[in-house]
């Protein structure tokens, strides 16, 4: 019979590299959120024109979109879903 | 200008392309030629079915009157998308895992397959997505009147009327032809999927050809787009941040929510490496999608006379510049997203009515009979599908009528997406916490169902259509704190947010308190366990190791297999091994080990692993099955454990009797080499005494030969005797039938009878002894004890071979036992030939001593085991050496 299995502490290189990728792919959608957050703090536009123009919101929003669009493409490559770690632990 | 005959020939010509689209797609799928079908680009552009009529037409519309609020309900799903590591792969992983076929089978069957859940979760969701089929509905007859308009025809409500219907009944036949061709467990629809698929890409560039026309067209470029912005009247940021926020999140939580968007998301999908793809491709879809809908609303505001509907400058915009062409694409744009989204929403509705209302009810009239016909259930499963699939495009049209169309109509979309939403906190919950439960979950649903019923879906008809002015102003029954727009009393709020804020947070408090206070059966402990570890089960990852309410899973399974009683102790002895009390240890992969080893032991390695499979990775059976293989299981066993016991009870038997015959067989063996030896031994005297009796009985001799041969014939018969004797007393003390004298004496008395019966201490045999140590009492049968000291002296006389043989009589106590040993000062035993001298018949030498028939030792070894004692050779004492051990209970006391 093997000993009681542990979890390992510390992983091999590509192992810990492809969890933070999964850190990174769980921070975008937070990152997006956070940045389309910021609207809110924007100062509201009044009749004589002193608020922010929809001209630059516009432009603010599509940057950031593009953004994360970006960010997502990049990481989907090194996240795979379909890759998970092997079982540490074969039963049987 | 475009006459409306044509339009209704494209119209009608697109139809017909995308029926032959499906139809050519579910041809390639049954050939299994179709690979293409599975790409994940398919797979994103069916996603776009979010993008319906409402936004393709509407958004622009949204845009002209409120700004860019309208970018919210674009930017909720591209969050949820980018993020689809969190729920997203969850769901679908679930979907696939369990073979989920909608949002209300997830919700039931995580539920312990709850049908009353399932029955919540559709009605709630054919009530919030009727009025959208019913925008739907109008979206497409107003684009119609748009160009009937231009035509110089304008529609009267007649008309438009009857366009609503023509599209609704078309919309019933596609419907019915792709969406319930086959019933597959999964419910995957290559036909519907591939033509939404089209109509994405047509949706998509008819917009971006309308926004490119708009930018570069007519604006003159980038730049002078954002000028026109700037100069336009929706120039400044004017956002309520309460809207911006709650949209984003109401938009997010639909995309996952809404019935159409979970059948494509999850139901659909066929790989579950395309949401890697889609996780940005999608969110590239929605960016374009609205990347030109402020310029065409400004354009719009801009050319067009003052009081045109904005909700149409798609179609108006290009129309006004003449391009018949470029608006026709748009109409196509525009009908593909109706009809898209109507399709997949009646698909996903059609689904769920049937599987969770109609089939339940109709087998529950069949009682009895019905379940044992499946063939039966699957046409009628077909039937009420398409009933259903007819029934809610009905019902859509019937709403559009009632309603009237108009801007009541338009502001239904939301209130939709709110009511769609309602399903949120479960379906998190449910995959999240495996604390939650179906009390729990039905509470959440109907208070939220409620709330948002009160405080959104029926203020949306308007004052005074369900809900009265004075009920608006100042609550039922004048109850303040109940006002719809106003709950508890609180003022101000944006009517939208304040329905959304308080229908989710009391939605999600009666289902968080709803769980807490509330038991779940095990069928409900199970799925939970399935769906919230749904990724731990397959990868094995750390988790596992400190979830302790996997074990119970383990146990409920265990406890079906291998009976309670036995199944709690073998937890508790893990628990206790682990160093935790009670019956729960921690799962760790040596325990899981352990357990299936354990299974195995009553079902068989093979069963116990597919048993153990579902819990610890994920995939296999269902837990339906798995409960039907435990209950199976256990009757298997039930019959094998007495088959067992019969077995083993045979099988002791035959261990009995195989030993009794062996025994039987060395008895045989050993009386054969016992009559053996004592024909030989009996033999040699009567050889001698024939002999010399027959030379006696011839005559001829002289008296001392006479006497002579007489005196050899008394001897040899002497010797028989003896030997006689000797076999009879051997054989009284073997068979057990002596009786023991109870004597008491002293064992130097009976030493010193020895010595003079066995010939005294004469020069053949010095007898050395040391009286003082003799001194003793002893209390045993003292003839017999005598007899043992007799043989050894004389035997010491016969064999001991020194010149001046001397015997040495020593007593003395050895770890606690009294022992005398008899020592005499000859060449002794070969050790070889130590262990045979006590048996029968044994002599070491073949010289014949007079009077040995080799049975001394023997009978000496007997009558010590009789009286408690023991005789043993002592080797290594300069000669033969005989150790007797007296029996504890014969000492009386050193004298």
């Amino acid at each position: 019979m093997s000993p009681p299995h542990k979890s390992a502490v510390f992983l091999e290189r590509r192992a810990y590299q492809k969890r933070r990728m999964r850190d990174l792919a769980r921070g975008v959608p937070v990152f997006g959120a956070v940045l389309w957050s910021i609207p809110l703090l924007w100062q509201q536009g009044d009749a004589g024109g002193q608020g922010t123009q929809n001209s630059a919101a516009v432009v603010y929003i599509f940057v950031v979109w593009i953004i994360l669009i970006v960010l997502a493409a990049l990481i989907s490559r090194a996240v795979r879903s379909d890759r998970e770690q092997p079982p540490d632990v074969k039963n049987g | 200008m475009v006459s409306f005959n044509i339009l209704v020939a494209v119209a009608l010509s697109y139809v017909a392309l995308l029926f032959s689209v499906a139809f050519y797609a579910e041809r390639k799928a049954d050939q299994g030629r179709g690979a293409w079908l599975y790409s994940p680009i398919v797979y994103t552009l069916s996603l776009s079915i979010y993008c319906t009529a409402w936004t393709f037409y509407g958004a622009v519309g949204y845009a002209a009157r409120s700004g860019l609020e309208f970018v919210t309900i674009y930017l909720g799903p591209t969050i949820v998308l980018v993020g689809w590591w969190w729920v997203l792969r969850r769901l679908v992983r679930i979907g696939r895992a369990q073979r989920i076929t909608s949002i209300a089978d997830l919700i039931s069957s995580r539920f312990g397959k709850s049908k009353s859940l399932g029955v919540i979760v559709t009605i709630l969701a054919v009530v919030a997505a009727t009025p959208y089929i019913a925008l739907q509905l109008q979206s497409v007859t107003l684009s119609f009147a748009v160009f009937a308009e231009a035509g110089g025809q304008p529609w009267g409500a007649d008309k438009l009327n009857g366009g609503a219907i023509a599209v609704a009944i078309g919309l019933a036949i596609f419907t019915v032809f792709f969406g319930t061709r086959n019933l597959d467990a999964n419910e995957r629809h290559h036909g519907i999927v591939m033509a939404i698929a089209v109509e994405a890409v047509v949706k998509l560039f008819a917009l971006l050809a309308v926004g490119a026309f708009v930018v570069w067209g007519i604006a003159g470029g980038p730049s002078q787009i954002l000028a026109q912005i700037d100069a336009s009247p929706i120039s400044q940021w004017e956002q309520d941040g309460a809207r911006w926020v709650g949209l984003i999140f109401v938009s997010g939580a639909a995309f996952i929510c809404l019935p159409r968007m979970f059948q494509v998301l999850v139901v659909e999908n066929v790989d579950e490496r395309h949401l890697n793809i889609a996780g940005w491709a999608f969110p590239t879809y929605l960016m374009l999608m609205s990347l030109f809908v402020v310029p065409i609303a400004v354009v719009g505001l801009a050319i067009l006379p003052e009081g045109a509907n904005p909700d149409l400058f798609v179609l108006t915009v290009p129309l006004s510049q003449g391009r018949d062409g470029l608006a026709m694409f748009s109409f196509l744009g525009g009908f593909s997203s109706a009809t898209s989204m109507v399709i997949v929403s009646t698909i996903a509705l059609a689904t769920m009515v049937s599987n969770h209302i109609v089939v339940p009810i109709w087998l529950r009239v069949q009682a009895g009979a019905g379940a044992k016909m499946s063939g039966d259930v699957r046409s009628v499963i077909l039937l009420a599908r398409r009933l259903s699939i007819g029934g809610i495009l009905a019902l859509g049209y019937l709403y559009f009528r009632v309603s009237g169309g108009g801007t009541a109509l338009a502001a239904i979309g939301l209130v939709s997406f709110s009511g769609a939403v309602q399903v949120l906190p479960v379906l998190i919950g449910g995959v999240f916490w495996r604390g939650a439960t179906r009390i729990g979950a039905a509470m959440g649903l109907i208070t939220g169902f409620l709330v948002w019923g009160w405080t959104l879906f029926l203020p949306s008809f308007g004052a005074g259509a369900f809900i009265s002015e004075t009920v608006m102003a100042q609550g039922p029954f004048s109850i303040y704190w109940l006002r719809p727009t106003a709950l508890f009393g609180i003022d101000g709020m944006d009517a939208l947010v304040h329905g959304i804020v308080w229908s989710m947070l009391l939605n999600a408090l009666m289902f968080f308190l709803g769980s807490v206070f509330s038991f779940p059966t095990p069928m409900e402990r199970l799925q939970g366990a399935q769906f919230v570890n749904v990724f731990d089960y397959s990868t094995g990852s750390a988790s596992r190791h400190t979830d302790a309410a996997d074990a119970e899973d383990l146990l409920i399974m265990s406890q079906r297999i291998m009976g309670g009683t036995e199944a709690q102790a073998f937890f508790q002895a893990e628990a206790m091994s682990q160093g935790k009390s009670g019956y729960l240890p921690d799962v760790t992969s040596h325990f899981i080990e352990r357990l299936e080893r354990e299974l195995a032991g009553s079902v068989g390695a093979a069963t116990a692993h597919a048993m153990m499979g579902p819990l610890t990775d994920g995939h296999g059976m269902s837990v339906e099955d798995l409960i039907a293989v435990a209950d199976e299981a256990a009757q298997i066993l039930e019959y094998s454990n007495q088959l067992e016991a019969k077995s083993a009870e045979q099988e002791h038997t035959a261990r009995a009797l195989r030993t009794a015959n062996e025994k039987l067989t060395v008895l045989s063996v050993q009386k054969d080499a016992f009559l053996s030896q004592i024909s030989h031994e009996l033999r040699t005297p009567m050889t001698s005494i024939r002999s010399f009796s027959e030379i006696l009985r011839d005559g001829e001799m002289t008296p001392a030969e006479q006497e002579r041969y007489a005196g050899i014939i008394h001897d040899e018969t002497l010797r028989l005797t003896r030997l006689l004797d000797d076999l009879l007393d051997l054989s009284v003390l073997a068979n057990g039938q002596v009786t023991l004298q109870d004597q008491s004496g002293d064992l130097k008395g009976l030493i010193d009878r020895a010595v003079s019966v066995a010939g005294g201490d004469t020069e053949g045999l010095r007898i050395l002894r040391n009286p003082s140590s003799e001194a003793l009492g002893v209390r045993t049968d003292l003839d017999r004890l005598g007899q043992v000291f007799i043989n050894l002296i004389t035997n010491a006389r016969k064999y001991c071979d020194a010149d001046a043989p001397q015997l040495r009589i020593k007593v003395g106590r050895v770890s606690g036992h009294y022992c005398i040993d008899f020592i005499d000062n000859g060449s002794g035993i070969l050790a070889e030939n130590q262990a045979l001298i006590f048996e029968k018949f044994a002599r070491v030498s073949d010289e014949q001593k007079a009077g040995s028939a080799g049975l001394g030792l023997a009978i000496c070894r007997e009558i010590m085991q009789r009286l408690g004692g023991q005789i043993s050779y002592l080797p290594g004492q300069g000669g033969a050496a005989f150790r007797v051990v007296l029996p504890p209970a014969a000492i009386l006391a050193i004298r």
